[in-house]
């Protein structure tokens, strides 16, 4: 593997996890649901698919869990942003709170281990090709598993009947209820998915990027991981195109620390935060203050009449 | 059979104000059945990390220690909640006002300075944290971007600034290569207070800061302003209240006052520049004000009751060898309970028979 395809290889590595956590997040967010707990989420997978892998010995049952602990957390969060209707945004930063705090004390005894590295699979044919064919068909079940997950939501939201009424419930609460759809079953159904989503890509992290489990390891990637829905638009498309973006910028910067161009590393680190502030006003004044491109009923707690 | 939320008609106000208490008794059951859980007595917990330290003057010492920050930077943040806007990153303008503050005590390092040294730092720690505060609001009001993510990326920003000072062109050096800035001279120094041991004047301006607030939020137009903006956004742009300026405003008087709270954290405990200045304080003090339903004095009691909680954690990680992490997971859960309690007291549930 030359070098530029290394470094091909670990851009895909680190944008995996903000796509598939972005893209759980999307649906939720297009069914109206802001959910700011991604970050939680995401730490309670990572610990969750550690400690099972760790104990078990498997990687398969390190993913199940991983997505099983995202998937509660976002139940836990349905309940009270749907069953209660509490406030979304203050839910969500209690949901991420609770997860680091949660995934601290789950994960205590477990700092300091390691785990095996995950198996390859390469794509026969696919994996010869130049250049992508070790950078994307030489990679874990992980990276397929996301851009699986990209066309499928895609096609769920756009192609299916499913798809749009879980959109037309998300664009307007009141209306979608009053034609008869299961509006706070539909938006449970959708952050769920989202949290089994977050699971995953915290899963991902421990169990093939680091290998180990560490407090606060997801550094801030599932606020990243919001912030790509709002630069997708809405769009699972784009937030493929964001997240590999972000994904690259991620990586370049540590190349840069470690050629020494110097500049202080703290301010390369910074890049991908910085990064993420810039991209967000640049769309932001683009599509005008309206912002055009969210459901119409994004954050608002629905309490159906009767 | 399934449950409904019903609106009530007139939510009462002794509901209300109980449902903070509430959600905070619901909270305790909860974290006591995970300690349980976890093959520890509740009981032995309860003693740990409430009883103890109300009992021993030392604790209660160290808890206005960590309530000061918690409750003015909480001050803050309640102006920008109030106003329905979501300022989540007062842990960066907390650092950014002690980075504002410290540079003066640096500067004036060695030197005979006089009493205008300390003044001096917490106003410039008030403009630090208050120019830091007006980024995501002028992101905000000129563009259109989510206040939410824009200041919450701020704080991984400010924390990296606050690094590379201190590994930097701000390390002692003499300090045996440590990341840590020199020790502050005493004119950069806030006194303690006679007879309280460690506790510092930061109290009695954190008790100012809830003295101001309520007259401001009670007694004046602006704060009049701001209850119509949060409450009623369409009656204040047709009252001619401008939302610009309003969200400016209360970014920048959140952000002053986590600035303060950092640079009383910095010269009143700390005493130098360390690459970490706070355990959190700035989200701690969501919860805070959360907690004590945005009142100047309802912020007051839960500042002490989380400050107390974190001494407790401190405790128990010595004593119980649970991870300090519990009391992180434990605010998390308080804050969910007090916005389910909140919710709850604007809708009561109904058990619905399954429709034949």
């Amino acid at each position: 593997m030359t070098t530029f395809e290394a470094i091909l290889f670990t851009i895909v590595m680190a944008s995996t996890p903000l796509l598939i956590a972005a893209i759980g997040e999307l649906v939720a967010e297009r069914a109206g649901v802001l959910n700011l707990g991604v970050e939680g989420m995401m730490a309670m997978g990572a610990v969750s698919a550690f400690v099972a892998a760790y104990l078990f010995n498997s990687t398969m049952l390190g993913i199940a869990f991983g997505m099983l602990a995202g998937g509660l957390m976002a139940a836990l969060f349905g309940i009270v942003v749907l069953g209660f209707a509490a406030n979304q945004v203050g839910a969500g930063l209690a949901l991420t709170i609770l997860g680091l705090g949660l995934s601290g004390v789950i994960g205590a005894p477990f700092v300091g281990e390691r785990l095996p590295p995950t198996p390859r699979l390469e794509i026969p044919l696919l994996s010869d090709l130049p250049i992508l064919g070790s950078a994307v068909f030489s990679q874990d079940i992980f990276v397929y598993l996301s851009l699986l997950l990209v066309a499928g939501v895609a096609w769920f939201l756009m192609g299916t009947r499913a798809g749009l009424r879980l959109r037309s419930i998300g664009e307007n609460h009141a209306s979608a209820h009053s034609l008869g759809l299961p509006v706070l079953k539909v938006r449970f159904m959708a952050v769920v998915f989202g949290g089994i989503c977050a699971g995953l890509a915290g899963a991902y992290l421990s169990l093939v990027y680091t290998r180990f489990w560490a407090p606060n390891m997801t550094a801030g990637r599932g606020w990243i991981a919001v912030a790509l829905v709002v630069f997708a638009a809405w769009r699972p498309g784009w937030a493929l195109v964001g997240a590999y973006i972000f994904g690259a910028a991620t990586v370049l910067q540590l190349h840069a620390q470690a050629a020494q161009f110097g500049l202080p590393s703290q301010f390369l680190s910074a890049v991908p935060y910085l990064a993420t502030i810039i991209a967000l006003v640049i769309l932001s004044a683009r599509r005008g203050s309206s912002g055009v491109g969210a459901p119409g009923s994004l954050g608002k707690p629905y309490v159906p009449d009767r | 059979m399934r449950i409904e939320l019903v609106p009530r008609t007139e939510p009462k106000a002794w509901a209300r104000a109980l449902a903070p208490v509430a959600a905070l008794l619901v909270s305790f059951a909860i974290a006591g059945l995970v300690i349980w859980g976890m093959g520890r007595s509740p009981v032995a917990a309860f003693q740990v990390y409430i009883a103890d330290p109300l009992m021993d003057p030392w604790s209660l010492r160290e808890i206005a220690m960590k309530a000061t920050p918690l409750i003015i930077i909480a001050i803050g943040l309640s102006y920008c909640f109030r106003a329905n806007l979501w300022n989540i990153g007062a842990e960066g303008q907390f650092i950014v006002g002690a980075i504002f503050g410290s540079w003066l005590a640096l500067a004036t390092h060695g030197t005979d300075a006089g009493m205008w040294v300390l003044p001096a730092m917490l106003i410039l720690a008030m403009i630090g944290g208050a120019l830091y505060g007006a980024i995501p609001a002028f992101l905000r009001v000129r563009f259109g971007v989510n206040e939410i993510l824009t200041s919450l990326f701020l704080v991984y920003v400010a924390q990296l600034l606050l690094d590379y000072l201190v590994r930097g062109r701000w390390r002692d050096p003499m300090g045996f290569n440590f990341p840590q800035s020199v020790v502050f001279d005493t004119a950069a120094t806030l006194p303690a207070i006679a007879g309280m041991g460690r506790v510092h004047i930061g109290v009695i301006i954190a008790l100012v800061a809830v003295v101001v607030t309520m007259i401001v939020l009670g007694r004046t137009l602006f704060g009049y302003r701001l209850r119509v903006s949060g409450d009623a956004p369409r009656a204040a742009r047709f009252a001619g209240f401008s939302q610009a300026r309003t969200i400016i405003t209360v970014f920048c008087i959140s952000g002053g006052l986590a600035g303060l709270a950092g640079i009383i954290e910095v010269s009143g405990v700390l005493r130098q520049l360390q690459p970490s200045i706070s355990p959190g304080y700035g989200f701690t003090a969501i919860i805070v004000a959360f907690l004590g339903r945005l009142n100047p004095i309802g912020i007051l009691v839960a500042g002490f009751i989380m400050a107390l909680i974190l001494i407790g954690g401190e405790n128990a990680q010595i004593m119980l060898r649970l991870p300090f992490d519990l009391a992180l997971a434990f605010q998390g859960l308080v804050l969910l309970c007090v916005l389910s309690a909140d919710a709850l007291v604007s809708n009561r549930l109904r058990i619905v028979r399954a429709r034949a």
